[in-house]
C-alpha cells in the first residue's frame, strides 16, 4: 500500500486518494484536432521507472497532487501541489 | 485416557500448568496448560498425525513451530469445522477436539494409501498430462475424483458463525520489530530507551525466541521483558505473526488471542493489525532445514531443533532412542539436552569429518560416526531403525524410535524479499541472506545469518542503535545503547562452533522428499529439469514444490539444491523461490474483521430514513445509499403502479435527497460549467434551471442532471445518485488540472440539503399552501424556474423541474428540517390525495416519459445515441468535445435510444430482452434497457438501445429472451411515449 505525503494533510494511506492518471500529459487545445485528443486520451508510455502522476486527495482536502512514483519499487520521491513544477529525474518518462 | 510417558522433565511453558483434557480422532488424551496439540500428543506417545496430500503416506510431527509441513488437523468448534490448523502452534485448551486429515476410514488404515504404491506412475505433471481429453471429462469426471483423493482438511461452512469474532486494528508506530528473540529483545530495549514508539510482534506464545531453549539466557530474557513493560512507548504482541510487507512501512499482522483474552473480549478470536511504521527491524530468526534422503517423511523423523524445543518448552522427550543425522554443531544442543534429561542418543551420523560438538558428544559416551550419512530408514507407520553409511564406507544400523535431523539453518527472509531485499549467497551457512535498505529498516540476528544468541543480541542492539540514530539523532541513540549495554554485562558467550557442511540429498532407493506438505520428491525436481523447467520459479510451478501452505520453509532450499545439481551450476546461481504474503494461512474471517453482513460496507441514510421506515418502505441500496423503493413490505407492480398513478392523476411526493448536489461559486463559475458540460450554462439567467449532460474526455456521456443559477457567480449542480462522488472528483480534477486560472470553488452540499419532488397535476395546489414569498403561477414561476423560497417557514429553495413528466416542483430544505417539512407537505396535500412514491414508481414515470438513467447512461452511449446531439454547443472547448466528433460515433448503425411497446398489449417486456429481426432471430440489433407496465398507456412500455434505432421508429421487431423462452412482436416508437409536447410539465 502506498503512503502518500499530502502537503496539506500529512502522510496518509493510498485509500484516501484517487489516482487520476499521468501528470506529465497536458490536455491539448481544442483546436488541436482529433489525432491529438486521441493520443491524449488513449496513449500511455507505461514506463518501468519514474512516473509523474496525478493523485486527488478525495477523502481529505480534495486537492490534486503531483506524485513522482517509481513504478517498479513504488518509491515516492516527491509530492507537490498541482501547479508546482516537479523535479523530474533524467530517466523519467515524458 | 492415555498417560503421558513422554513428559520427562518440567517444561518452561507447561510447568505448574493444570491438566487439560482433549480429543484427537475421538480418543481422549490429557495434556497440560501451555502445551500445543503437538507437544501433548508427543507426550502421550502419539506419532502418526495425518496422511499426506498426494500419496496418503503416514506422517508425523516434523517441527515445533509455524514452519510445520505435516501435522495439520481439523479442529471442531461450536461453530463448525476449521481445517488445516497446525498442531505445532495450536494451543491446547480444555475440550479441544481435533481430527486428522486426508484419511478414510481411519488414520491407521487409509484406503487411498494404495496411491503410494502407484507413485511411480504419478510423477510431477502427471495430472496435467494425463487428464487431457476428452475435454468434457475434466469438469465432470477427473476434477471431482482428484479433488476427493487429494487435499487436506475439510472445509465446512464455518464462516457465518465465525465471522463476528475478529477485529481490525490500525497501528501507527515508529519501529516495528518482527521477532522477539535475542536480537529483537535487545533492539527493543535500545529503541524504547531512545523514546521511540516500538511495536514488537512475536509469533510465539512467549517472548524469547531462541533464548527459550537455553537455560543460561533465562535471567537476561526476564530482565529484558520486564524492562520493556516499563517503557510506555513499547508494546509487545505475542501470538502475532506478521503476515506480509506491503511497502511504504505498511505491514499486516495476525494476532491469535489466548484463552483468557478471548473470554475477556466476548469470544473474539483474532485481531488483524494493519501496521504503519517508519522503520522495520526483521529479527525473524532462521529455520532449520530438512535433508532429502529415502524415508525422510516416516513418522519419527523430526528436526533436531524441534526435539530441543519440545524438551525445553514442554518437558517432552520425542523418543527414548534417538538417532541424529546432522551437519552442524547447533543441532547437538538437542543431544546434550536429552542426555541431561536421561535420554542418551543411540547414535549420530555427522556429515562432517570432525567437529567440536561431536567430540563433546563422544565424551558423553555417544556413538558418533563422522563423515557419515543416513541412507535409509526402517518402519512405515513409525520409525524402527536407521541405516547409516560411515565415512569409510561401512554399513551400520541403529535401532531407533526417532531420527533427529538438521541440514543447517536458512534465514527466514520472506518479509525481507517482499520488501525487495536482494538475497546474497553466504557460503559459511550455505544459505541466502537478506539485506534491507536503511530507509526501510534492518535485518538482525539469525535472519541475517548471524548465529549464536550472544551474537544475535549484540547485532540486535546495534541495529536498534542505528535506527534510533536515524530517527532520534546520534546522541540519543548512543545513550540508549549504553544504558542497554550496561544491563548485558556477563552474558553467556556463544559456544565455539565448527562450521557446518552443506548436505542436501542422500541418493538411494526410495523417495526422498523435498516438500513434505505437497509430496514433492527430489526425483520430481529432476523430472522438472528434464522437462525444461530450469528456472527455480518454473520448477516450483511444475512440481508444486513450496506451493503448500508452509511455502517450503524447511525444504524450499533443498529443491533449489537438487535443481542446481541437475543443471550443473552452483546453488547460488539458482536462487530460492520467493515466499509470498501471507506467510501463513489466514482465515478469511480474520481479514474481514467486523466488515461482515450489514457492516460489509458503510450505509448512507437520508435525513428522512426513519420516516420512510415507519411508513413501511422497502429499501433498495443505490451506491451506498438506502432509498425507499416502494411503500409496501414487498415490491409488487400493484403497489408501484398505485403510487405512480397517484402522481399522474393527483399528486405524489418522493425523496430525492440522494442526488448529488454540488455548490459551484466564483467569478468564473459559469465559464467552468461551460467547460465541463456539453451544453452552455453561461447564458442561463439567474433564477433558472437547465438540464445538462456531462461528457467524458473520450466523448461518451458521463452524467446528467439539472443545474440552477442562484446568483451571478453561484450555481447548484445536481448529479445522478450513483455518480455523485465520481462527478465531484471529475470536477475537482478538471478544475485543478485543466482550469487552474479559473476562480471557482466546489462544495459538496449533498448531506446539507434534503430534497423532495412534489409531482402531479395538483402539485401547485399543494405547494401553494406550503411555500411562502413566491407566486407559483406559470407566469411567476414557469417550467425550469429556480430560486429561494420560504417553505413551511424555513428558508429553502424551490425548483420547477420534472423527472416524472408531470407538473412538478422540487423543494430543497436544510436536512435538519426534513421531516417537519415533509410532514407539512403531506398535510397540505391530504385534501388532494397526496401519496409518497418510491424509486420503482419514479422509474415507471420516467420510462413512460423517455427520461434516461444509469441503464441508458451506461458509459457506451454518446450524446447523439441518446438524442441529445442538439445540446452540444457548437462553439468553444468543453470536455469530450473533440472525441465526441469521431466519425465512428456518427455511424448510422450506432445503438440509439428508442421506445418499445409490445404489439400485443397484454404481453410483457423484460429488461435485457434482445431485439432481433424476425428473419434473423440470433443476430441482436439491440436490447431493452428499462421496462415497466404503464399507467397512462396500455400495457408495458420500455426503452431500448437499438442499432440505427431512430430510423426504425414505426417498424416492428421481435423481442426475445432465450433465458425465459419468450418471444414477442414489439413496436419501435419514439422514446417520448407520454406527452411529447411537454404540456403536462408546463401546465
Amino acid at each position: 500500500m502506498l503512503r502518500i505525503h499530502c502537503p496539506w494533510c500529512g502522510t496518509r494511506d493510498e485509500s484516501e486518494f484517487r489516482y487520476r492518471g499521468d501528470a506529465g500529459r497536458v490536455r491539448p487545445a481544442h483546436e488541436a484536432g482529433l489525432a491529438s485528443f486521441s493520443a491524449h486520451v488513449y496513449e500511455r508510455a507505461n514506463p518501468r521507472g519514474w512516473h509523474l502522476e496525478w493523485w486527488l486527495h478525495v477523502a481529505g482536502c480534495r486537492q490534486l497532487l503531483k506524485v513522482l512514483r517509481h513504478t517498479q519499487s513504488h518509491e515516492i520521491r516527491w509530492v507537490g501541489r498541482a501547479e508546482e513544477p516537479a523535479p523530474l529525474p533524467e530517466d523519467c518518462a515524458p | 485416557m492415555s498417560a503421558a510417558p513422554g513428559r520427562v522433565v518440567a517444561g518452561l511453558l507447561t510447568a505448574g500448568g493444570r491438566a487439560v483434557t482433549f480429543r484427537f480422532d475421538g480418543r481422549i488424551f490429557q495434556g497440560l496448560e501451555g502445551d500445543t496439540l503437538a507437544s501433548a500428543l508427543l507426550a502421550s506417545g502419539e506419532r502418526l498425525i495425518g496422511r499426506s496430500f498426494k500419496y496418503h503416506r503416514p506422517r508425523g510431527i516434523i517441527t515445533a513451530g509455524p514452519e510445520e509441513p505435516c501435522a495439520l488437523v481439523d479442529v471442531m468448534t461450536a461453530s463448525g469445522r476449521e481445517p488445516n490448523q497446525l498442531a505445532t502452534t495450536l494451543l491446547l485448551h480444555e475440550g479441544l477436539e481435533a481430527v486428522s486429515q486426508n484419511r478414510w476410514p481411519s488414520l491407521a488404515f487409509d484406503i487411498r494409501a494404495a496411491l503410494d504404491r502407484l507413485s511411480r506412475f504419478l510423477p510431477a505433471g502427471f495430472y496435467y498430462k494425463t487428464f487431457m481429453s476428452p475435454g468434457w471429462a475434466w469438469e465432470r469426471l477427473y476434477e471431482p475424483l482428484i479433488r476427493r483423493a487429494a487435499g487436506l482438511g475439510v472445509l465446512a461452512p464455518v464462516v457465518g458463525a465465525h465471522a463476528e469474532a475478529a477485529e481490525t486494528l490500525h497501528e501507527h508506530t515508529d519501529v516495528l520489530i518482527v521477532g522477539a528473540g535475542a536480537a529483537g529483545l535487545a533492539a527493543a530495549a535500545v529503541l524504547g530507551a531512545s523514546g521511540l514508539r516500538v511495536l514488537l510482534a512475536e509469533q510465539d506464545a512467549a517472548l524469547g525466541g531462541g533464548t527459550l531453549l537455553d537455560a543460561r539466557w533465562q535471567a537476561w530474557r526476564e530482565r529484558r521483558r520486564a524492562g520493556l513493560v516499563r517503557v510506555p512507548g513499547v508494546r509487545c504482541l505475542e501470538r502475532t505473526t506478521v503476515l506480509g510487507a506491503y511497502g511504504h512501512g505498511v505491514f499486516a499482522a495476525l494476532e491469535v488471542l489466548g484463552a483468557a483474552e478471548r473470554a475477556a473480549f466476548g469470544g473474539l478470536r483474532e485481531r488483524l493489525h494493519v501496521i504503519r511504521a517508519q522503520r522495520v527491524l526483521l529479527a525473524t530468526g532462521a529455520i532449520e532445514r530438512l535433508i532429502a534422503f529415502p524415508g525422510n517423511d516416516v513418522p519419527g523423523v523430526m528436526l533436531a531443533g524441534a526435539a530441543l524445543a519440545y524438551l525445553r518448552r514442554y518437558g517432552v522427550a520425542v523418543g527414548r532412542r534417538p538417532v541424529f543425522f546432522i551437519n552442524n554443531d547447533e543441532a547437538y544442543e538437542a543431544l546434550f539436552a536429552l542426555a541431561a534429561a536421561g535420554i542418551t542418543a543411540a547414535g549420530v551420523a555427522d556429515v562432517r569429518p570432525a567437529s567440536h560438538a561431536a567430540q563433546r558428544a563422544r565424551e558423553l559416551g555417544v556413538d558418533v560416526l563422522c563423515g557419515a550419512r543416513v541412507t535409509a530408514v526402517r518402519g512405515r507407520g513409525a520409525l524402527r531403525a536407521v541405516q547409516v553409511v560411515t565415512g569409510e564406507g561401512g554399513q551400520r544400523e541403529f535401532a531407533a524410535d526417532c531420527l533427529l535431523i538438521s541440514g543447517g539453518f536458512t534465514p527466514a527472509a520472506a518479509l525481507a524479499t517482499q520488501l525487495g531485499s536482494p538475497l546474497a549467497w553466504q557460503e559459511s551457512i550455505a544459505a541466502f541472506v537478506p539485506e534491507l535498505a536503511g530507509a526501510v529498516g534492518r535485518v538482525a540476528g539469525a535472519a541475517r545469518g548471524v548465529f549464536g544468541l550472544a551474537a544475535a543480541a549484540r547485532e540486535g542492539a546495534l541495529a536498534g542503535q542505528a535506527i534510533a540514530a536515524e530517527l532520534r539523532g546520534r546522541e540519543v541513540a548512543a545513550a540508549a545503547a549504553a544504558a542497554a549495554e550496561a544491563e548485558d554485562a556477563g552474558l553467556p558467550a556463544d559456544a565455539m562452533a565448527t562450521p557446518m557442511s552443506p548436505l542436501w540429498e542422500v541418493s538411494g532407493r526410495g523417495r526422498a522428499f523435498v516438500d513434505l506438505q505437497n509430496d514433492v520428491t527430489s526425483a520430481d525436481v529432476r523430472l522438472a529439469h528434464r522437462e525444461g523447467y530450469e528456472h527455480v520459479e518454473h520448477m516450483k510451478r511444475f512440481t508444486t514444490h513450496t506451493m503448500a501452505t508452509d511455502q517450503g520453509r524447511i525444504g524450499g532450499l533443498l529443491g533449489s539444491a537438487v535443481l542446481a545439481e541437475a543443471r550443473g551450476v552452483p546453488l547460488s546461481e539458482v536462487g530460492q523461490v520467493k515466499a509470498r504474503p501471507y506467510v501463513q494461512p489466514v482465515p478469511f474471517a480474520a481479514l474481514a474483521g467486523g466488515e461482515v453482513r450489514e457492516h460489509y460496507k458503510p450505509k448512507r441514510r437520508v435525513a428522512l430514513h426513519d420516516w420512510h421506515e415507519r411508513a413501511g418502505a422497502t429499501f433498495v441500496p443505490t451506491g451506498l445509499w438506502l432509498r425507499p423503493l416502494v411503500y409496501a413490505r414487498a415490491s409488487s407492480w400493484e403497489a408501484v403502479l398505485g403510487e405512480a398513478r397517484s402522481v399522474r392523476r393527483a399528486v405524489g411526493i418522493t425523496d430525492v435527497s440522494t442526488l448529488g448536489k454540488i455548490d459551484v461559486r466564483g467569478k468564473d463559475a459559469a465559464r467552468f460549467l461551460d467547460f465541463v458540460y456539453a451544453n452552455t450554462f453561461s447564458s442561463l439567467p439567474i433564477g433558472r434551471a437547465r438540464y445538462g449532460i456531462m461528457l467524458r474526455e473520450d466523448g461518451m456521456v458521463f452524467d446528467d442532471g439539472t443545474t440552477s443559477r442562484l446568483g451571478p457567480e453561484h450555481f447548484l449542480v445536481t448529479t445522478t445518485t450513483a455518480n455523485s462522488t465520481a462527478v465531484l472528483e471529475h470536477l475537482e480534477f478538471q478544475l485543478q488540472a485543466n482550469c487552474r486560472e479559473l476562480d471557482v470553488l466546489l462544495t459538496d452540499v449533498c448531506d446539507q440539503w434534503a430534497q423532495f419532488a412534489v409531482a402531479g397535476p395538483r402539485a401547485r395546489a399543494v405547494l401553494s399552501a406550503v411555500v411562502g414569498g413566491r407566486e407559483l403561477s406559470n407566469a411567476a414561476f414557469p417550467f425550469m424556474a429556480a430560486g429561494e423560497a420560504t417553505i413551511a417557514g424555513v428558508a429553502g429553495r424551490l425548483f420547477r423541474i420534472s423527472f416524472s413528466g408531470e407538473l412538478a416542483y422540487e423543494l430543497a430544505v436544510p436536512a435538519s428540517e426534513a421531516e417537519r417539512i415533509w410532514l407539512a407537505v403531506l398535510e397540505a396535500g391530504t385534501p388532494c390525495g397526496i401519496s409518497p412514491y418510491g424509486l420503482d414508481a419514479l422509474n415507471t414515470l420516467r420510462i413512460e416519459k423517455g427520461h434516461v438513467t444509469g441503464a441508458e447512461l451506461n458509459g457506451n452511449t454518446s450524446a447523439a445515441d441518446l438524442g441529445f446531439a442538439r445540446m452540444l454547443k457548437p462553439q468553444g472547448d468543453f470536455v469530450g468535445r473533440v472525441l465526441s466528433q469521431r466519425p465512428a460515433l456518427e455511424a448510422a448503425d450506432r445503438l440509439q435510444l428508442v421506445g418499445v411497446r409490445p404489439a400485443v398489449r397484454t404481453r410483457r417486456l423484460r429488461n435485457g430482452m434482445q431485439l432481433v429481426a424476425p428473419e434473423a432471430p440470433t443476430a441482436s440489433l439491440g436490447y431493452i434497457t428499462s421496462s415497466t407496465p404503464s399507467v397512462e398507456l396500455e400495457g408495458w412500455v420500455g426503452l431500448a438501445l437499438l442499432a440505427g434505432g431512430r430510423a426504425r421508429i414505426g417498424t416492428r421487431l421481435t423481442g426475445t429472451s432465450p433465458l425465459h423462452d419468450e418471444r414477442l412482436e414489439v413496436e419501435i416508437v419514439s422514446p417520448h411515449m407520454l406527452d411529447p409536447e411537454n404540456t403536462r410539465v408546463r401546465a
